[in-house]
């Protein structure tokens, strides 16, 4: 059993995922539990994820879970939306209206009609593409322009590999840093991201902190002098949005130069030349030109990226919001291939589900594999999005995000009825949030699944379901090793997980659905695994063998990565391809690219002349994740307020102090925020994200767009792949002194 | 008696805070409350940027913690793990081998000890 005694408290060991921290999760945890009753939660101190470190959302978990405001049972909504008018229900009646309305909207228009909207990579992901399929609608989407979170990142990976890499911490060894098997990556570089506030995508922040420590050599690129650009060996403080020039010169260099390594890039890439041609296009004048750079400082960073060996890379969201995103991964990408930093301790790995176990499908493989005989190929073929990207139609698994809201607005080519939303309050999230309302507005049902009541489910909902903390919940992980089990630990009022709510919804939806429990769906899940549910529970948390596909080292030379168990990589000609042959045939460039940012002062210098800043948004905290958490005391207690950060020469100019609340104004709209003292680059600020206020009146959109940044920001600014170009990285704006210096 | 005390590399605490969360849960205290309280200094035209964990005089190195699990909560989830614990004579050995580190000693007080308990303030002061 999972439970261990302990006098008369008992500790169930569970994994950190979702609503309470907020994360992608990957901590292993132990929660302290008396009579039912949460007494704390402590970190495992043998776990490989984090070694018995938290941070403090997960610390401060009972906070949240025992939060007075927490939603406890169903509301039904008995007045006009965006009143705070709710009758409660039971979960039957609730799950009754939900089948009954999602039903006559798939008999009316059809299932494609219905959309299943999630945020970022919480685990309600793996359970609403279940429900979308068992409902038969293709239509699950990410509630964010251009799905430029991780998305373009991943494709341009797949694109280009045939898998996903991640830097190599020595993340899949039990021993971690001590395993013999792992080599320290020489030189790190942290691409666009603040891996102190953020554990993205299945990698755990400090174990940046933790090869630092050990004497890794770090780059730094980022507009904003971080904590850790001021531990960086070479900081590159670029303009916002420039990141694919920036890799395309850094390539010139390492090419120009021969620093590449021409053994591995003999035997296993294709289009070399053509990528030498292109990055020749890039010399360093005119990158250090488009970047703000001195051209001395990119050479270096060049250098010392490819001399050390191995060598990792760490890269963050501006990759993919830059406004071709999806070029920009793939300059990254090429990065770490023409230097051989590939399947080597230290380098770059490829991640895949530990065992081959999929609950969250992470590629359109997956989702064949899993869902595939769920639905024909005409329904698929109703995808939001096919049409217009082919990018869409051969590789992603999701609607297009920008596709779907017009579509919602237009009813074109056929209409949006109905939704379910979760684990997203994209009413203060998206880019032009009331456009993303107003899409929303326009469906007839809407349910939301939340653990509060939020702007968005104010906004929008006819159904709120109250979804549970991580704490109240059973499930299964792999994302990516080791294979991982969440443990009900408490209860909390009438809440459900998200996989008990997708389950039972899908079990209401579909004739033939051939599930009696979820424990026999994680069965399903497990069956090619090796593993049982049982031994998963029990172990917590199980590494897969060193000769299992999913560890690494050297796959490609072994046939472990091609489903015909040839050596090379899963892609057409089995070599990584530099030049993308698939690209190329769905009407793409094959190589990457630089785009300029649709405002900025090099593409707009007219606007530039009335908003003379660049704006910079997104960056995590490591109070809050995205809009949540400004409900906890205690983490609201470390960012009372919502922050824009401003070099103190460029405040002066503006006769802005440290701590002034301020106006940031640009041509799409406005908000007001506090500036916060800090060593950003002098003509960027950095403006915290999603902030509404709690403790405001609900009716009012709980103050939801007074402070939000989003307010400024235009939308619709997707890639002509589909994938990135959200560009909260680099729009224009002005700032102001407010003449009410009164707090938020 | 051998005092005890904290051991951190100041050059790698990221400032995350989990040392102060970790320590009100530990103690139960109220969100101001704080057994340990990470300052930051970024200063110099950002040539000096550290962050500083500092107990207060609500620290008492978890005491009854320590004697159950060998560690206080801050030591045990730091993330940057730059926190040590144990007798100050062996922590001034590791200070010795790593600058940029600085070693704490505290003291607890008693935690109802407050400036005005002694005043008439006429309710307007707690």
């Amino acid at each position: 059993m999972s439970d261990i005694a302990d006098g008369e408290t008992r500790i169930v060991r569970s994994t950190v995922w979702s609503a309470g921290a907020g994360c992608h999760g990957g901590c292993g945890v132990n929660l302290h539990v008396r009579d039912g009753k949460l007494e704390k939660i402590e970190g495992i101190a043998d776990h490989p994820y984090n070694q018995g470190t938290l941070c403090p959302r997960a610390l401060a978990l009972k906070d949240y879970a025992y939060h007075p405001n927490r939603l406890t049972r169903p509301l039904i909504r008995t007045g006009a939306r965006g009143t705070d008018t709710w009758r409660p229900a039971s979960w039957d009646e609730a799950l009754s209206l939900v089948e009954s309305k999602l039903s006559a909207v798939k008999q009316e228009f059809g299932a494609e009609s219905t959309v299943f909207v999630q945020g970022t990579g919480r685990d309600v992901g793996g359970w609403l593409v279940f429900l979308a399929y068992n409902y038969g609608s293709p239509n699950w989407m990410q509630a964010l322009p251009g799905n430029s979170c991780y998305h373009p990142r991943l494709l341009a990976m797949k694109v280009a590999m045939g898998d996903y890499v991640v830097p190599d911490n020595s993340q899949f060894q039990q021993a971690r840093y001590e395993s013999p098997e792992w080599r320290l990556p020489e030189c790190y570089v942290v691409w666009g991201q603040n891996p102190v506030a953020t554990c993205n995508d299945g990698n755990h922040g400090h174990w940046i902190i933790h090869c630092v420590k050990r004497g890794s050599k770090l780059v730094v690129i980022d507009p904003n002098y971080t904590w850790l650009a001021s531990r960086a060996d070479i900081w590159l403080p670029l303009r916002p949005g420039t990141d694919g020039a920036l890799a395309l010169g850094m390539l010139n260099v390492i090419i120009e130069e021969e620093l590449y390594d021409k053994d591995f890039v003999e035997k296993w890439t294709v289009g070399f030349e053509q990528l030498k041609a292109r990055a020749a296009e890039y010399p360093l004048d005119r990158v250090a030109e488009i970047c703000w750079l001195k051209k001395d400082l990119i050479a270096e960073a060049a250098r010392a990226y490819a001399r050390a060996s191995p060598a990792a890379l760490q890269w963050g969201v501006p990759v993919d919001m830059a406004p071709e995103g999806f070029s920009v991964a793939s300059a990254i990408n090429h990065l770490w291939a023409i230097t051989g930093n590939v399947e080597i301790p230290g380098g770059m790995i490829v991640a895949r589900p530990a065992f081959g176990m999929t609950a969250y499908p992470m590629s359109q493989d997956a989702i064949q594999d899993m869902y595939g005989d769920l639905m024909d190929k005409d329904q698929q073929a109703k995808r939001i999005g096919v049409d217009e990207f082919p990018l869409v139609r051969h590789m992603h698994w999701r609607a297009q995000p920008d596709s779907v809201i017009t579509q919602a607005l237009t009813g074109k080519p056929y209409p949006l009825k109905a939704s379910v939303i979760a684990g997203t309050n994209f009413v203060v999230g998206a880019q032009d949030p009331l456009r993303w309302r107003k899409a929303f507005e326009n469906l007839d049902f809407n349910v939301v699944v939340d653990l509060f009541m939020t702007p968005t489910a104010m906004a929008l909902a006819d159904v709120v379901l109250p979804s549970a903390s991580f704490a109240e919940r059973d499930g299964i992980r792999a994302w990516w090793s080791p294979l991982t089990a969440q443990n009900t630990a408490i209860r909390f009022g009438d809440c459900r997980s998200d996989a008990e709510i997708c389950f039972e919804l899908s079990r209401r939806l579909r004739d033939d659905f051939q599930f009696e429990t979820l424990p026999d769906l994680y069965r399903y899940y497990l069956k090619d695994t090796g593993q049982t549910l049982e031994d998963v529970r029990e172990e917590h948390w199980i590494m897969p063998p060193r000769d299992s596909p999913a560890m690494p080292y050297h796959r490609h030379e072994k046939g472990l990565l091609r489903a015909d168990g040839k050596p090379g990589f899963a892609t057409p000609s089995g070599k990584i391809e530099l030049a993308s042959s698939q690209m190329q045939e769905w009407g793409y460039d094959p190589l990457p690219v630089y785009v300029e940012p649709t405002y900025s002062p090099v593409s707009r210098p007219d606007m530039a002349e009335e908003y003379p800043l660049i704006l910079n948004t997104g960056s995590r905290t490591i109070a809050f994740f995205h809009s949540e958490h400004r409900n906890v005391p205690k983490l609201r207690r470390l960012n009372p307020d919502p922050l824009v950060e401003i070099h103190p020469e460029t405040a002066a100019n503006y006769g802005i102090a440290d701590g002034d609340w301020v106006w940031l104004e640009n041509h799409v709209g406005k908000c007001r925020m506090r500036a916060k003292f800090a060593y950003v680059h002098p003509r960027v600020v950095v403006a915290q994200h999603s902030w509404w206020m709690p403790e405001k009146v609900r009716e009012k959109d709980y103050g939801a767009y007074e402070s939000n940044v989003n307010m400024l920001m235009p939308g619709g600014l997707s890639s002509k792949s589909g994938f990135g170009g959200a560009q909260v990285k680099s729009v224009l704006c002005r700032i102001r002194k407010a003449d009410d210096q009164a707090a938020a | 008696m051998t005092v005890y005390g904290l051991w951190i590399d100041y050059e790698y605490c990221t400032g995350c805070k989990a040392c102060e969360i970790a320590c009100q849960q530990e103690h139960g205290f109220d969100t101001e409350e704080l057994g340990i309280q990470v300052l930051e200094q970024l200063m110099n035209g950002g040539q000096t940027y550290n962050f500083m964990p500092i107990p207060t005089d609500l620290c008492d190195l978890c005491t009854e913690r320590v004697q159950r699990e060998g560690r206080p909560s801050c030591v045990h989830h730091c993330m940057a793990k730059v926190m040590e614990f144990g007798p100050v004579e062996d922590l001034a050995r590791r200070m010795s081998q790593k600058p940029r580190s600085v070693i704490w000693a505290p003291k607890p007080r008693p935690r109802d000890q407050r400036p005005f308990d002694g005043a008439d303030t006429g309710g307007s002061a707690q």
